[in-house]
């Protein structure tokens, strides 16, 4: 489903992503974990279409297709997905309108007629339901003086509206309390399938308790320098990221 | 105050006097002589005057410009247009043309004693409500444009609302402008709304033919004790249009006063809006909202004068300039030596969509009591990145993001009408608008379908 290799980026005239390389097939959970400023959340922007960062080498597939020659929105409609570490607030955009703008859009993309009103509300009656979000919080505009909480739950909420072939997790966990935590990864393990793909990026091995990965890495200075089964995590949660620095200190 | 004297314009009003004074009672034509005196002092205010610094009208108020006095008359037969009324507002509406009244409809139902019509041909029949409330709010001595327009207006809209009488269905006052060569239009609209009173009033403005106007319109409002008047102005002209449009209110103690400017559509669209607490615990709601492309240019002048104490004022104006448009805010607000216990917020933001747009914004607060709470901002900025990102990142296509965006922008002015069927109506204008698919006002009734028949009509 995603094949990235040797994927090279940059911010402004610093290099953060120094050669990565990933393959993600159908129904797997993949979590990547390192320390701060390792790189993780770059990944993330870079594999969404972020224009502040420059990709200067390598290549990353989706289904098949280029993934670094489509827009942002044409990502999107190919089925990717990202859950915000800091989702924007958009006052005076309601959910409702956001999500209808969006979902048929990507039909539009896919040749598929709009979802008439009531189809749509039936969606996120559905929805809401599956991953446990207050009905208020779809009255409101995005993300508009929601807490910390919601503006995660709300991410989960639209991973759910929009089904995704591929989700990144950027950070979900950060600023969770442990209900809060729950019903975000509640969301996810409902939603996770046979066809489609998650990436949970996380500092900590907490929300892997609650969503069980296949895979994780380890992401340091750019690279990948560790990859292994979910145990690695209870490892790094264990000992820290101390022997990671220090095995691979340059 | 710096301005040149325009003979050729006092020579176009000497030349046509007798159809100018014809139509009016003697009190109008009375105030007409001082403000003559006052037009040869002040002229066409230059950019050089400061309250004009931004907008120079000179160029535009010229006698090359045919001047229309003589009404268009279509009187009865615009009952053909009534038939084609889209009821998407339950209103009382009336029609002018040119500056002229010609026909209303719907207004049989109207309270005992409101009186909804002919500026020229109420005041006649009304001196009393003359003497007492025109001229008495717009500034004939300090304004060129005042003065200009109170010398040569002869016809515009008159409403009366009487003690304790509430209209509930808006009264929807649809300016139009049309002809066949450039024309020069003054209008005149006199709002009392006496003790106790209700009234909600909706003026839009519209052009129906291409060739260019230049309008020089004011309207006075009075609100008298616990009085309260909803204002609403759209304006939605094509690029050729060049309007002054003089807003002058007074408010007795109690009254509450919301107003709201759309210029949606224009060339040159310059707004004088004067706002005088006279009494206490009088409030003040004053906003707008202008959209502005191609080399369109917008200039709100805005004065809120806090005479008394305990009196609040709200100000908000929000602008999306694209292209190479420009425009200009400027916010007075004066509190008197003993308006203590004032209230006065005002605010101005502005997205600028291009390198090329323009915007200048000037906030005057001129403090003269001790135990007030004022505050003001004025912010110019872009569109949020991140929040486009956001949207794209869904799926959303960027320039649906955008209109989104900008939609967002405006919102918070246009969730402050009162009319829930109005403020359904102005969000789906402004969502065309930013689509660019807005070429008529179709809020208001006759536009979309009429302008072809009208313009059989007016011939």
């Amino acid at each position: 489903m995603l094949k990235i290799k040797n994927l090279h980026a940059r911010i402004e005239d610093k290099e953060i992503l120094r050669g990565i390389d990933l393959t993600i097939k159908p129904g797997e959970i993949h979590a990547i974990m390192g320390p701060n400023g390792s790189g993780k959340s770059t990944l993330a922007a870079v594999l969404t279409g972020n224009e502040s960062f420059e990709v200067i080498e390598g290549s990353v597939e989706f289904n098949g297709k280029d993934l670094l020659e489509l827009s942002p929105e044409d990502r999107a409609r190919e089925g990717l997905f990202l859950s915000f570490q800091y989702p924007v607030e958009i006052p005076g955009v309601s959910m409702t309108n956001f999500m209808r703008t969006a979902i048929n859009e990507q039909r539009k993309y896919r040749g598929l007629d709009p979802l008439s009103a009531s189809e749509f509300l039936k969606l996120m009656r559905d929805r809401k339901k599956l991953v446990e979000i207050d009905s208020d919080l779809t009255n409101r505009s995005v993300n508009e003086g929601f807490s910390g909480g919601e503006k995660k739950k709300n991410e989960i909420f639209q991973m759910a509206m929009l089904d995704p072939k591929l989700s990144i997790l950027d950070e979900t966990d950060s600023g969770l309390d442990i209900d809060a935590l729950r019903v975000v990864a509640n969301g996810v393990n409902k939603l996770s399938s046979s066809d489609n793909a998650t990436i949970v990026i996380t500092h900590y091995q907490r929300l892997l308790d609650y969503i069980q990965p296949d895979y994780v890495h380890v992401l340091y200075k750019g690279k990948i320098v560790r990859s292994a089964g979910k145990e690695l995590a209870l490892e790094l949660e264990e000992k820290g990221y101390d022997w990671i620095k220090k095995e691979f200190e340059e | 105050m710096i301005a040149e004297p325009d003979t050729s314009l006092m020579s176009l009003y000497e030349a046509h006097r007798d159809v100018i004074e014809k139509d009016s009672s003697s009190l109008v034509n009375a105030a007409r002589q001082s403000a003559v005196q006052a037009f040869a002092r002040l002229g066409i205010p230059s950019n050089k005057t400061e309250a004009y610094k931004y907008t120079n009208l000179q160029d535009w108020f010229k006698t090359d410009m045919a001047a229309t006095w003589a009404n268009p008359g279509l009187n009865d037969r615009v009952e053909e247009v009534f038939k084609c009324e889209v009821d998407a507002i339950e209103a009382h509406t009336i029609f002018v043309v040119n500056g002229h009244y010609q026909h209303g409809t719907n207004n049989d139902s109207l309270p005992q004693g409101v009186l909804l019509g002919s500026f020229a041909s109420l005041s006649k029949q009304y001196p009393d409500i003359v003497e007492q409330y025109y001229a008495k709010y717009a500034p004939t001595e300090e304004d060129g444009l005042v003065a200009f327009n109170t010398m040569c207006a002869v016809d515009g809209v008159f409403i009366y609302i009487p003690r304790n009488k509430v209209v509930e269905k808006p009264i929807q006052i649809v300016n139009l402008l049309s002809g066949d060569e450039d024309v020069m239009v003054f209008q005149r609209n006199l709002i009392v709304v006496e003790e106790g009173a209700q009234a909600r009033v909706l003026l839009c403005d519209h052009t129906l033919s291409s060739n260019r106007f230049v309008v020089n319109s004011v309207t006075e409002g009075h609100v008298s004790e616990r009085g309260s008047l909803d204002f609403y102005n759209i304006q939605n002209q094509h690029n050729g249009t060049v309007q002054v449009g003089g807003y002058y209110f007074n408010q007795e103690a109690d009254s509450v006063l919301n107003a709201n400017y759309f210029t949606l559509n224009t060339g040159i669209a310059r707004n004088n809006i004067f706002m005088r607490l006279n009494g206490s615990h009088a409030g003040n709601h004053l906003s707008g909202l202008y959209l502005t492309d191609k080399n369109q240019h917008v200039d709100n002048f805005t004065f809120i004068h806090h005479a008394v104490p305990d009196c609040e004022s709200n100000e908000l104006f929000k602008g999306v300039m694209d292209d190479s448009s420009t425009g200009a805010f400027t916010g007075r607000i004066l509190v008197a030596p003993d308006a203590q216990r004032t209230n006065a917020y005002q605010s101005n933001n502005n997205l600028l969509l291009t390198d090329n747009a323009k915007i200048n914004t000037r906030p005057q607060l001129e403090i003269y009591a001790d135990d007030v709470k004022c505050s003001h901002g004025a912010t110019v900025g872009q569109l949020d990145e991140n929040a486009l990102f956001y949207l794209r990142a869904r799926g959303i296509s960027k320039d649906e993001a955008l209109i989104l965006l900008m939609y967002a922008f405006a919102y918070e002015v246009i969730e402050k009408i009162k009319v829930p069927a109005l403020q359904e109506q102005i969000r789906e204008l402004v969502e065309k608008r930013f689509r660019g698919e807005l070429d008529k006002c179709d809020s208001c009734i006759i536009c979309n379908h009429l302008t072809e028949k009208f313009q059989e009509l007016i011939k």
